[in-house]
């Protein structure tokens, strides 16, 4: 408990608060890493899954499907660890190869609930749509993507908060951010750094689930919370 | 008016759904499509707005070949209610009934005061307006599926039993509004239902059809049950007792229906400028 | 970390990305380390089940529960492995123990959701057929209930199963991570081979795991059809923590 008590303490270290290795800047690096390959994986797992499960017709569509899910899946066993190791040894390291491994991991699960979310909207409510005469952007955009938001959100969470963890372990091999107080820590083994950065990176993770709690609220229709 | 010509619809697999259909479906009536499932009365009521392309013949809808007109503005034309009603779950009522007015960019202002009135005329209480699909009972959630076709005002509507996903006594409640609902606009409605007595409480003219897609009989509802076409048709009249009862429940309807009209005489409503202004553009 | 930013890699100095007489030297090593992985992921997999089977069925019984325990573990499940290793060493030192409890944590947070989603997706019309019949609420639910929700819980079983073996890997910034171990030996040693041993052992074991997982659940439900196992597979992607409307509100 006393070594919680030292973590707390190291907070009001007014060396904690400045220069290259402040929490200011560490979190800001962390931020920058983390906002960058949410940001690169979203621009391709989104519109990717989204499109993947309006098409669905046909055996193509639906060999896709399968192997979307399938990948999803089996990307779960990929160690997080081992990937950065080996892709900064293979590599000269800079932030490109540290980056790559955070993003390979994210995108599974953006791109498998946007994909699931849209595939599994009730065909009836498609009938209709089409029905009506709305063209296939149409579906997607006022029918299928707002019926597939709460999933599409879901998966947008998983990926912040893999990517958040991930680039706190990438510390070990020379990232920048939170994860330098835990990894600097852990060789000079002080302790209080240590927790104090990991107490961090908590504090962010809830943040995230705050943050997509209220985008929730904000974004997903009513009509579908009370239903689900 | 509606026209089929020759129509087939083959699948790839080799499935006939419709075989070499004539059919001519009159202007302001209300048109039965009825048989047992796989008969393709739902794909034949699908090929009108284009849902499905048919194999080979033609259809018309006013003369006009479907295949000229591009499926989305076709379909903005033509009501459609299923089902289960399809209500978009994400939008309020009032936004679901104008989702056709505002894919044709009208005025939203407009759209939902058109959504309003519609609302009062299917028997909503406009208080539901700002609520959401899931907050309805089954027969609110189909008046919503009725009020949603009628928004743009479309000269033809589309309906795939629209009334067969609630109970016996709210279907029978929205069959007779149904009715009074027609007597006013006169819209061409085309309605597939597996249901005989529906079909001959609501059909001018009524299309049996039988499993591998051909018509049987085209007929009003007392000349199919005076003369069944075949002993298909007859078996699915019920037999003798089934027609015996059918003509008995249409003379109870009828009775009631003259009931309504003694009761509360129908104002002469001139038809909605709208309407003829659709009918024009197509 | 100077040597991660030196551009000595493995690949630079003709170095083979993969030395196959290392893994002979090392076979004892190699061993000891999946031994050590097996038992840090499968430990906390089997205690997770059997704390989330009460919890679950609890939840699915009185509603009003789900929420807040879901609000939980879904905040758990978002914590980064790492910073959990690191605050739990102040309480349990670098042992395995510290590993094992957010493992197990996890394992929580996509199985108590797993277990109501199965309790779920037993029909309403089988459960009063059930009790029609006479059965009490206990017999109902081991003889008809469980085995009706074991393919949902067998997806969550399945994922957690597959998660941990991965995330045990991380441990090794604390000193125990099974075959995460080769990771940091690797990498202090600038060398590939034991990196991409454990890389390959750590999918091979959770592919082998995965394959026993299902296996166990076909035998568990004889009767269901072999269509059902795309049903199962598509749920099982899902079966990351719900996102519970309250949750950090």
């Amino acid at each position: 408990m006393n070594a919680i008590l030292d973590a707390i303490r190291w907070f009001f270290h007014g060396e904690q608060w400045h220069g290259t290795d402040g929490i200011p800047h560490r979190l800001s690096e962390h931020l920058w890493y983390s906002g960058l390959a949410f940001a690169i994986t979203v621009a391709i797992a989104l519109p990717l899954g989204l499109l993947l499960g309006h098409v669905r017709r046909g055996r193509a569509a639906s060999f896709f499907g399968f192997s979307v899910i399938a990948s999803a899946n089996g990307a779960r066993a990929l160690p997080t660890l081992g990937l950065l190791i080996l892709a900064v040894l293979v590599t000269s390291s800079s932030l490109v190869p540290t980056l790559i491994p955070l993003i390979v991991l994210a995108i599974p699960p953006v791109l498998v609930n946007a994909y699931t979310g849209v595939q599994q909207v009730e065909p009836g409510l498609r009938d209709a749509a089409e029905g009506m005469g709305m063209t296939g952007t149409q579906v997607l955009w006022r029918v299928e993507a707002p019926v597939a938001l709460p999933l599409v959100l879901l998966g947008l969470r998983t990926a912040a908060i893999q990517i958040v963890s991930t680039a706190t372990i990438a510390a070990y091999v020379g990232l920048g951010g939170l994860g330098r107080f835990i990894v600097d820590g852990l060789k000079r083994q002080e302790y209080s750094s240590t927790a104090g950065g990991a107490i961090l990176v908590i504090l962010l993770a809830f943040l995230i689930q705050f943050v997509f709690a209220l985008l929730r609220r904000v974004a997903v229709s009513p009509g579908l919370r009370r239903t689900s | 008016m509606i026209t089929f010509t020759g129509v087939t619809k083959r699948y790839p697999d080799g499935t006939v759904a419709v075989h070499d259909l004539d059919l001519e479906i009159a202007a302001g009536r209300i048109t039965v499509l009825v048989g047992p499932s796989g008969c393709g009365k739902t794909t034949t009521l699908r090929m009108v707005n284009r849902m499905i392309d048919p194999t080979s013949g033609t259809i018309t809808v006013d003369g006009r070949d479907i295949r000229e007109v591009d499926p989305p503005r076709l379909r903005r034309g033509i009501g459609y209610v299923i089902q289960q009603a399809g209500l978009f779950p994400h939008r309020t009522i009032i936004d679901n009934i104008a989702t056709v007015p505002y894919l044709l960019h009208q005025d939203k202002k407009q759209a939902r005061t058109r959504a309003l009135e519609l609302m009062e005329r299917v028997g909503l209480d406009t208080a539901l307006a700002k609520r959401y699909p899931a907050q309805l009972s089954g027969g609110q959630q189909q008046r919503v599926g009725v009020a949603r076709a009628l928004a743009a005002d479309p000269p033809v509507m589309l309906m795939d039993e629209p009334f067969s996903a609630v109970d016996p006594i709210v279907r029978g409640q929205l069959q007779d509004e149904f009715l009074r609902l027609q007597s006013e606009l006169e819209k061409t409605i085309v309605f597939v239902t597996h249901d005989i007595d529906e079909a001959v409480k609501l059909g001018h003219r009524i299309a049996v059809f039988q499993v591998g897609g051909v018509l049987a009989q085209y007929a009003t509802p007392d000349e199919l049950l005076a003369n069944p076409a075949n002993d298909f048709v007859r078996d699915f009249l019920g037999g003798d007792r089934g027609i015996r009862r059918l003509r008995f429940v249409q003379e109870l309807d009828a009775e009631a229906a003259a009931e309504r009209r003694a009761a509360v005489p129908e104002p002469a409503e001139p038809p909605p400028g709208g309407e003829a202004a659709a009918a024009g553009e197509r | 970390m100077s040597a991660a930013l030196s551009p000595v890699a493995a690949g630079d100095n003709g170095e083979p990305l993969i030395r196959w007489d290392w893994i002979g030297h090392n076979s004892d090593i190699i061993t000891q380390a999946l031994n050590d992985h097996l038992v840090l992921s499968i430990v906390p997999v089997v205690l997770g089940l059997v704390i989330s089977l009460p919890i679950g069925l609890l939840c699915a019984r009185y509603r009003w529960l789900y929420a807040p325990v879901v609000g939980l573990t879904s905040v758990l499940y978002a914590i980064p492995a790492i910073a959990l290793f690191v605050v739990l060493v102040a309480f349990t030192g670098l042992t395995r123990t510290t590993v094992m409890i957010p493992l197990t944590l996890y394992t929580l947070s996509v199985l108590v959701p797993a277990v109501v989603d199965g309790m779920d997706s037993v029909p309403e019309h089988v459960r009063q057929a059930a009790t029609a019949m006479g059965f009490g609420t206990l017999r109902r639910l081991v003889q008809v209930e469980l085995p009706i929700a074991v393919p949902v819980v067998m997806a969550g079983l399945r994922v957690a199963t597959v998660s941990n073996i991965s995330l045990v890997s991380v441990g090794a910034l604390i000193g125990v991570g099974g075959l995460g171990q080769l990771f940091t030996d690797g990498f202090n040693r600038d060398f590939t081979t034991p990196i991409i041993v454990g890389i390959a052992l750590i999918i091979a074991l959770a592919i082998a795991a995965d394959v026993v997982l299902l296996v166990v659940q076909r035998l568990l439900t004889p009767w269901a059809r072999a269509g059902s196992s795309r049903r199962a597979a598509r749920r099982a992607v899902r079966a990351e923590p719900a996102m519970p409307e309250e949750a950090a509100l």
